[in-house]
């Protein structure tokens, strides 16, 4: 199996991955050679106890052949956020695509570009960010997306400035990329006292091509600068993703994030925030909705290094049929991080019988002076809720969707652009009513 | 025609016999005062008439406007214009009164063919009845019942009848935790919605609130029956002399 990622990496090399900067090849090399030392998790790796990648590691996944497919507008049109003018970079089955994507007149101050254009035009513009990840390249997949990294968007935000509205990367596979593997790498550099929102969508135009998405993103948030995130995950429910953000904060700053993982036979994604300074904030709200045989599994960690930080963590999940969701939250404080404000909260809504959480909250501190919280529940729809719409009125049905959306928007009402939460709001609704 | 005909009522919950052949009638127009000390089995038959899955209807037969009321849903009896005032009402975190009140409506309106309600249409028509409870808009924002106090919630259940407009209305304990002005506001919001097609029972085991709603009868529920009818002056008595002589401390036990 290695050996035909190994193959896959030198006939990358040779074409297309093989030109850029030396650091890059450096780079790339390096994740190939890490991948091969450790290959696929599995189970007996307490990261991925109860996640098993067999169906990732069975089959060798191969780049996407290019060109890829044409798609319409149209087809990636329903698949917007918001305004027509609001910034979007479209990648198809992993490649930028410049016909489908809209980058508007931008503040003076914002770069909104995709990686393989950044890389071509200013080769070492990025050295410094990508060429150090890291322990980002130390895990299998992290290393894997080092090995095949290539396009992803790149959102670069000057100190003080003030997005006027959301951009969009919107990450589509086509109806052809069963098979296929891609490998986004986005970087988002936010100046001190810049403000900025952004969206992170993974995407299928079809819900049976099994395929591979292994995404990286980077965030650097500025000091005083103020970060919402959001990752709506809609892949097909066939498909494998593979998510790893990692978020630095500087001094002050405020970052929030709010990742919907509705798509993916398996999904997982490592959210990992950490801060250089005091005095950050950290929100992360989350939510999954799982059926069938799907499996959702989020592993969020947040490093709290320095003192008077605040953390605030809210994830919720929806399972029905025979799914499982993974939900584990680490929370490190170090001894000089004193006055640390951490929160933790993970519930679980159960609609069958067979549907399962692995839940565990993992806390870990070291200083005195802090106010730490976890709470953890796994149940069912409340009955005397539900009898109480029904004495209204409301038929059990609409009752039990009513109840569940609601369990949904508490999470979902946190963020804060009207237009991007009312879609979200949607979009939970639609599935719920797809009998989720 | 009576619009409410309860026969030999027996209901058990658990296992345990709670209400032991209860009858009753109520006619349009009237208003039933059903008393009785704690225990007695007064939220029981409340529950039971709205269909709550925890109450299991051994013997008898309740007909409402002329349908056998034990034999529908909960939502459909709501919709044939059954409601109760919650002792306890529900929180629903994550469902605005908003939302809540026009899907609840508009539920209703489709089970009489009526077209539904847009949310705009639907402002106008409940700031009218918000006038009723003495609110203000504001409480739509807010998610059913979710923090509120025990007056906020039981205003609450007075203002979701308000805008329902059932035929048979019945508020179990609505008085109870009030301070004087909101026993005041529920009671306003009672008398004002007296129509002589409607009916409504209230059940409560203090005499206070009838001094602002009158009943026209009064009824003592003990152990799972009713031991005793009159008129509103029999609440007087029971203020005066206790329950103890008519049920013989049957609910202590
Ligand atoms: N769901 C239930 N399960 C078991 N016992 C119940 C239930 N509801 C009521 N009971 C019992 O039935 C009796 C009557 O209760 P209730 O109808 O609430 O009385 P009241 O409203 O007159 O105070 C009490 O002994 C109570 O504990
Ligand atoms: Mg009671």
């Amino acid at each position: 199996m290695i050996d035909e990622y190994r193959r896959t990496f030198a006939a990358f090399a040779a074409n297309g991955g093989g030109r850029g900067p030396e650091w890059l090849a450096t780079l790339r090399r390096n994740g190939m050679d890490r991948f091969a030392a450790i290959g696929f998790p599995t189970t007996h790796d307490e990261e991925w106890r109860f996640t098993p990648v067999s169906s990732i590691a069975r089959v060798p996944f191969t780049l996407a052949p290019q060109p890829t497919m044409e798609l319409s507008a149209a087809e990636v049109e329903p698949f917007r956020f918001g305004h027509d003018e609001w910034p979007t970079l479209v990648f198809v089955n992993g490649r930028y695509s410049a016909r489908l994507s809209y980058r508007s007149v931008l503040p003076p101050g914002v770069q909104l570009r995709p990686l393989s254009e950044v890389l071509e035009s200013e080769p070492t513009s990025l050295e410094g960010t990508l060429g150090h990840s890291g322990s980002l390249d130390g895990t299998s997949f992290t290393a894997l997306n080092a090995a095949f990294l290539q396009d992803g968007a790149v959102l670069s935000v000057a100190s003080g400035v003030e997005l006027p509205s959301p951009m969009h990367f919107v990450f589509v596979a086509t109806r052809d990329a069963q098979g296929v593997m891609v490998h986004p790498r986005n970087v988002v550099q936010v100046g001190d006292g810049a403000r900025v929102n952004f969206i992170e969508s993974y995407l299928s135009l079809d819900n049976e091509s099994s395929y591979l998405t292994n995404a990286v993103t980077e965030v650097r948030v500025g000091s005083g600068a103020w970060v919402e995130h959001v990752r709506v995950q809609r892949e097909s429910e066939a498909a494998s993703h593979i998510g790893w953000t990692e978020v630095h904060q500087a001094r002050d700053s405020h970052y929030r994030s709010f990742t919907l993982a509705l798509g993916g036979r398996l999904s997982r994604l490592n959210l990992h925030a950490r801060s250089n300074a005091s005095n950050t904030e950290t929100l992360l709200y989350g939510l999954y909705l799982t059926r069938n045989e799907q499996l959702a599994d989020t592993h969020t960690a947040i490093f709290h290094d320095h003192p008077n930080c605040r953390s605030w963590e809210v994830y919720k999940g929806i399972l029905t049929d025979r799914s499982r969701a993974v939900f584990n939250g680490k929370v490190f404080v170090k001894p000089e991080a004193q006055k640390t404000d951490a929160k933790q909260t993970n519930r679980n809504l159960l609609l069958s019988e067979g549907a399962k959480v692995n839940t565990k909250p993992q806390l870990e501190i070291f200083a005195d002076d802090v106010k730490c919280t976890h709470g953890a529940t796994v149940g069912r729809l409340d009955e005397t809720a539900h009898f109480y719409l029904q004495s209204r009125g409301i038929p059990r049905v609409a009752a039990r969707k009513l109840l569940t959306y609601a369990f949904a928007a508490e999470v979902v009402n946190e963020v804060t652009v009207a237009p991007v939460r009312e879609a979200l709001g949607r979009l939970v609704w639609a599935r719920l009513a797809e009998g989720t | 025609m009576a619009l409410l005909e309860i026969s030999d009522l027996c209901a058990s919950a658990s296992g345990k016999e709670i209400l032991r052949g209860v009858d009753l009638t109520v006619n349009s127009a009237e208003i039933h005062a059903i008393m009785g000390p704690n225990g007695s089995g007064k939220s029981t038959l409340a529950q039971v008439l709205v269909g709550h899955p925890a109450y299991v209807v051994t013997r008898g037969s309740v007909v409402y406007d002329g349908q056998d009321l034990l034999d529908m849903e909960p939502e459909v009896r709501a919709q044939a214009g059954v409601f109760l005032a919650f002792q306890y009402p529900v929180e629903i975190p994550g469902v605005t009164n908003a939302y809540f009140l026009r899907a609840a409506y508009n539920e209703i309106r489709k089970s009489k063919g009526l077209e539904e309600v847009d949310p705009m249409d639907f402002l106008d028509l409940l700031e009218e009845k918000l006038k009723l409870v003495e609110w203000g808009p504001e409480i739509m924002q807010r998610a059913v019942n979710a923090g509120f106090s025990g007056g906020e919630k039981k205003r609450n259940e007075i203002l979701q009848m308000a805008v329902l407009e059932p035929r048979l209305a019945i508020l179990d304990e609505t008085d109870s935790g009030l301070d004087i002005d909101a026993l005041r506001i529920v009671a306003d919001g009672v008398n004002a919605l007296k129509r002589p097609e409607n009916a409504t029972i209230i059940v409560t085991h203090y005499q206070r609130l009838l001094n602002y709603i009158v009943p026209d009868f009064v009824h003592v529920l003990s152990a799972g029956r009713i031991v005793r009818s009159g008129g509103k002056e029999l609440a007087l008595e029971l203020e005066a002399k206790g329950y103890e002589w008519l049920t013989g401390g049957a609910e202590a036990a």
